[in-house]
C-alpha cells in the first residue's frame, strides 16, 4: 500500500513522471501548466534530475531532445500557444525517434484565447500540428490518480517505441485536487528503452533487427559514435535523397504505432455491455459524463460511458464494436467537434450519433448531458 | 597532416563534402579537428551539434558523436545534451543565418546562462545553402538575392553580440588565419563556461559572386590583407576599421558555469536529505 496525499493534477503528471524515471526537464512559464514547471524544478535536483528554464517553448523541445539523445528521460510541458511552437522540434523527434513526452494541458481559443479556461481543442493539433506524414502517440487523463498512472504509461510508450509522445491534459484535470494512493514503486511497470549494448564503430545505428519496430539506441558519450538527422536517412543515420530509402523509413515510422495499436489503445467503458446509449468523450469532460450517465440509469435509460484514454491512434476497432451494440452515441467534448469527426467516421450509419460541444471556456454540466443521453428515448 | 586529420577525425565515406570549390567551411572544420586533436579529446566524449545551412554540414563529416538539428535551435539541442550529461564536450557548429538569425535567441540566453558549450560559427555573411539571400551579417550595403539593390539593414557582430550576452569567451578568427583560429577553438574548448569563436569564413559562390569580390584565393587574399588584431583594433576608429577584418580574443573572463552550478544544488539537497534523515525528521 502507498501513502495518501492530497495532490493537484499538474503535481501528479510530475510526480508520476519522475517514478517512470524523468531525470530532465526543460520548460517556459504557461497557464495553465505553469505548475508543472514549477513541481520539476523543486522536484528534479532532489532525485538527481535537471531542470532548466529555457528562453522559450522551442528552445525547451530542443533541450528535452538533446537530453534524451544523452541518455536521459526527458520531458517538457505547455499549453495551447506554447503547444504550437513545440511543433517542428516534436517532428524532429519523430524522424530520429528520440524518445520524450510533451505535456500540453490544453486551454481554451485559438492565440492567445482564455488562458485560465479549460479547453479539450487540442485533439486534432496533437495529431497533426507537425508538418509531414508522422506518427504519433497521444494519451489523456480524467482524473488525477490517473494523471500519475497515465504519465509513467506515456514514457513507457515514448521509450518502447522510441517516439514522442503527447500528454494531453486539459485545465479541468491539470488544477483539480484529490486524494490519490501513491502505488509502490516496486509495482510499477517501467520500461526502458532497448539499448544496444555493444559498441560497434561503423554500425548501422537506424538498423532494426528481425522482429522488432525500433532500432536500438546507444546514448551518446558512450561508445558508438554515429550521427543523429531531421532529413530522412537510411540505416546508416546518414541523410538520403533514395526515394526507396526514405519510404521504407517515413513507412517503418507510421507502421510502428499503427501495427502495435493494441498495445497502445486503452479506452474505459463503463456500463456499456447493455447500454442504449453511450457518450464518448475523454479527459476531465468524462467527469461530467458519468454523473450524466448515473443519473440516466437513475431514470431507467440504460446509458453508458465511452472514454478513449489513447486518442491517438483513434480507438476505431472498440468504437466500431461499441456502435453495432447501442442506438445512439453522444459526443460530448469541451471543443466544437473534434472527437466528433472520429467518431462519425468510425460509426457510419450503424447508430445515431448526437454532439454537445463547448467554446466558451465554461464548463458542462452533468445536467446538459442528461439532456442529450434523454434524447434517445 | 591533413590526411591525418581526415583519417582521424573525419568520415572519409561521406567525403568529399558539399561545399563549393573555394569555400572556406572546409578549413574552418579542419580547424575544429586540429583543436580537438590539440587537446587530445576522447572521440568518444565529442559531441558536435549542427544546425542547418551549409555550415551545418560540418556535423555529418565529422567522426563524433553528431547531431544535425532544426534551423537555429543547435545551441538549445546543445543545451540538453550538456546538462543532462556535463562529462560530454559539446561543440556548436553553426552559420552566421543560423546562429544570429533564426537562432538569436538560444545564442545569447546561452551565453548569459554561461552553460559549458563551446560554438564555432562558420561565418559566410550570406545564406549559402538557399541561394544567396543577405543574412543579419552582410554589410550594409552588399547585394543578395534579396537585396538586389545593397542592404539596407546593419550588419550583426556576432562575438560582440555574445560578449554583450555574457559569454565568458569570445573570439574572431578567420578561414586565412588558420594558426590563430586554431588557437581560439582550443581556448574556447578548454574554457569554462560558453564560448564563441566567430569565423570568418568565404563563400566565393553568392557573397563573392553578387558582389564582384573576386575569386576564393582574392576573398582569402583580402582577409589576410585587412586583418587587425582586436588589441590594436581597439584604439582604432570608427572610420579606421572600416572593411578591416578584426580577429583575436574578445573577452576571456571567469564566471560560474551553469551545469557546474546545477550540480552543487544537487549536491546541496542530497546532503540536506540525509542530514534530515539522520535527525530522524
Amino acid at each position: 500500500m502507498g501513502k495518501t496525499v492530497l495532490m493537484q493534477g499538474n503535481e501528479a503528471c510530475v510526480e508520476g513522471a519522475i517514478a517512470a524515471g524523468m531525470r530532465f526537464y526543460a520548460g517556459y512559464p504557461i497557464t495553465p501548466s505553469t505548475e508543472i514547471a514549477e513541481n520539476s524544478a523543486v522536484r528534479l535536483p532532489q532525485v538527481g534530475g535537471k531542470f532548466i528554464q529555457m528562453e522559450d517553448e522551442i528552445s525547451s523541445m530542443a533541450a528535452v531532445i538533446g537530453a534524451s539523445a544523452a541518455g536521459v528521460k526527458a520531458m517538457t510541458a505547455s499549453s495551447g500557444p506554447g503547444f504550437s511552437l513545440k511543433q517542428e522540434n516534436l517532428g524532429y523527434a519523430c524522424i530520429a525517434e528520440i524518445p520524450c513526452v510533451i505535456v500540453d494541458v490544453q486551454r481554451s481559443g485559438p492565440s492567445t484565447g482564455l488562458p485560465t479556461s479549460p479547453s479539450q481543442a487540442d485533439v486534432m493539433q496533437s495529431r497533426w500540428g507537425t508538418h509531414g506524414d508522422h506518427p504519433m502517440i497521444v494519451i489523456s487523463p480524467s482524473s488525477v490518480r490517473e494523471t500519475y498512472d497515465l504519465a509513467i504509461r506515456c514514457f513507457n510508450l515514448a521509450e518502447k517505441y522510441r517516439t514522442p509522445v503527447i500528454f494531453l491534459m486539459d485545465e479541468i484535470v491539470g488544477h483539480l485536487r484529490e486524494g490519490i494512493e501513491i502505488p509502490d514503486p516496486k509495482s510499477l511497470e517501467i520500461i526502458n528503452r532497448p539499448v544496444r549494448r555493444y559498441a560497434k564503430q561503423n554500425g548501422l545505428p537506424y538498423h532494426v533487427e528481425e522482429g522488432k519496430f525500433v532500432p536500438e539506441m546507444l546514448p551518446f558519450g558512450q561508445g558508438q559514435r554515429y550521427h543523429i538527422t531531421g532529413l530522412a536517412h537510411n540505416e546508416s543515420g546518414f541523410p538520403t535523397n533514395d526515394n526507396k530509402e526514405a519510404g521504407k523509413l517515413f513507412r517503418r515510422l507510421l507502421d510502428k504505432i499503427e501495427k502495435n495499436r493494441d498495445d497502445i489503445v486503452q479506452v474505459e467503458q463503463v456500463m456499456c455491455e447493455d447500454a442504449d446509449a453511450a457518450v464518448v468523450c475523454f479527459g476531465g469532460t468524462a467527469r461530467a459524463a458519468i454523473t450524466a450517465v448515473k443519473q440516466a440509469r437513475d431514470k431507467g435509460i440504460k446509458a453508458g460511458m465511452f472514454r478513449p484514454i489513447t486518442i491517438w491512434p483513434f480507438p476505431e476497432k472498440e468504437l466500431e464494436e461499441l456502435s453495432k451494440k447501442v442506438k445512439r452515441i453522444v459526443v460530448a467534448e469541451h471543443n466544437d467537434g473534434q472527437i466528433l469527426l472520429e467518431v462519425q467516421r468510425v460509426v457510419k450509419d450503424n447508430c445515431e450519433v448526437d454532439f454537445i460541444g463547448r467554446i466558451d471556456g465554461s464548463v458542462m454540466t452533468p445536467r446538459e448531458i442528461l439532456t442529450k443521453i434523454e434524447g434517445a428515448k | 597532416m591533413a590526411s591525418e586529420l581526415i583519417n582521424k577525425y573525419m568520415r572519409p565515406e561521406h567525403l568529399p563534402h558539399i561545399w563549393c570549390p573555394g569555400c572556406g567551411n572546409g578549413i574552418l572544420m579542419r580547424d575544429v579537428a586540429q583543436a580537438i586533436d590539440n587537446l587530445g579529446l576522447d572521440h568518444d566524449k565529442v559531441v558536435i551539434v549542427s544546425g542547418i545551412g551549409c555550415s551545418s554540414r560540418a556535423a555529418g563529416y565529422m567522426d563524433f558523436n553528431t547531431i544535425h538539428t532544426t534551423h537555429g535551435r543547435a545551441i538549445a539541442f546543445a543545451t540538453g545534451i550538456k546538462l543532462a550529461n556535463p562529462e560530454l564536450e559539446v561543440i556548436v557548429i553553426a552559420g552566421d543565418g543560423d546562429i544570429s538569425a533564426i537562432g538569436g535567441n538560444h545564442l545569447i540566453h546561452a551565453a548569459r546562462r554561461n552553460i559549458g558549450i563551446t560554438v564555432v560559427v562558420f561565418n559566410n555573411n550570406i545564406y549559402g545553402m538557399t541561394g544567396g539571400q543577405y543574412s543579419p551579417t552582410t554589410p550594409r550595403g552588399e547585394k543578395g538575392t534579396t537585396a538586389p539593390y545593397g542592404n539596407i539593414d546593419r550588419s550583426f557582430d556576432i562575438a560582440g553580440l555574445a560578449y554583450g550576452a555574457g559569454a565568458s569567451f569570445a573570439a574572431r578568427g578567420s578561414s586565412y588565419h588558420v594558426q590563430q583560429t586554431t588557437a581560439y577553438i582550443q581556448q574556447g574548448i578548454l574554457h569554462k563556461g560558453f564560448s564563441i569563436i566567430d569565423c570568418a569564413s568565404v563563400c566565393p559562390t553568392y557573397y563573392g559572386r553578387k558582389n564582384k569580390k573576386g575569386s576564393a584565393v582574392d576573398m582569402m587574399k583580402y582577409q589576410r590583407d585587412n586583418a587587425v588584431m582586436q588589441d590594436k583594433a581597439v584604439n582604432m576608429s570608427y572610420e579606421e576599421l572600416k572593411g578591416k577584418l578584426v580577429i583575436g580574443v574578445l573577452a576571456h573572463t571567469n564566471y560560474p558555469e551553469f551545469t557546474a552550478e546545477y550540480q552543487k544544488l544537487i549536491d546541496r539537497l542530497g546532503r540536506e536529505a540525509e542530514e534530515r534523515e539522520r535527525e530522524g525528521k
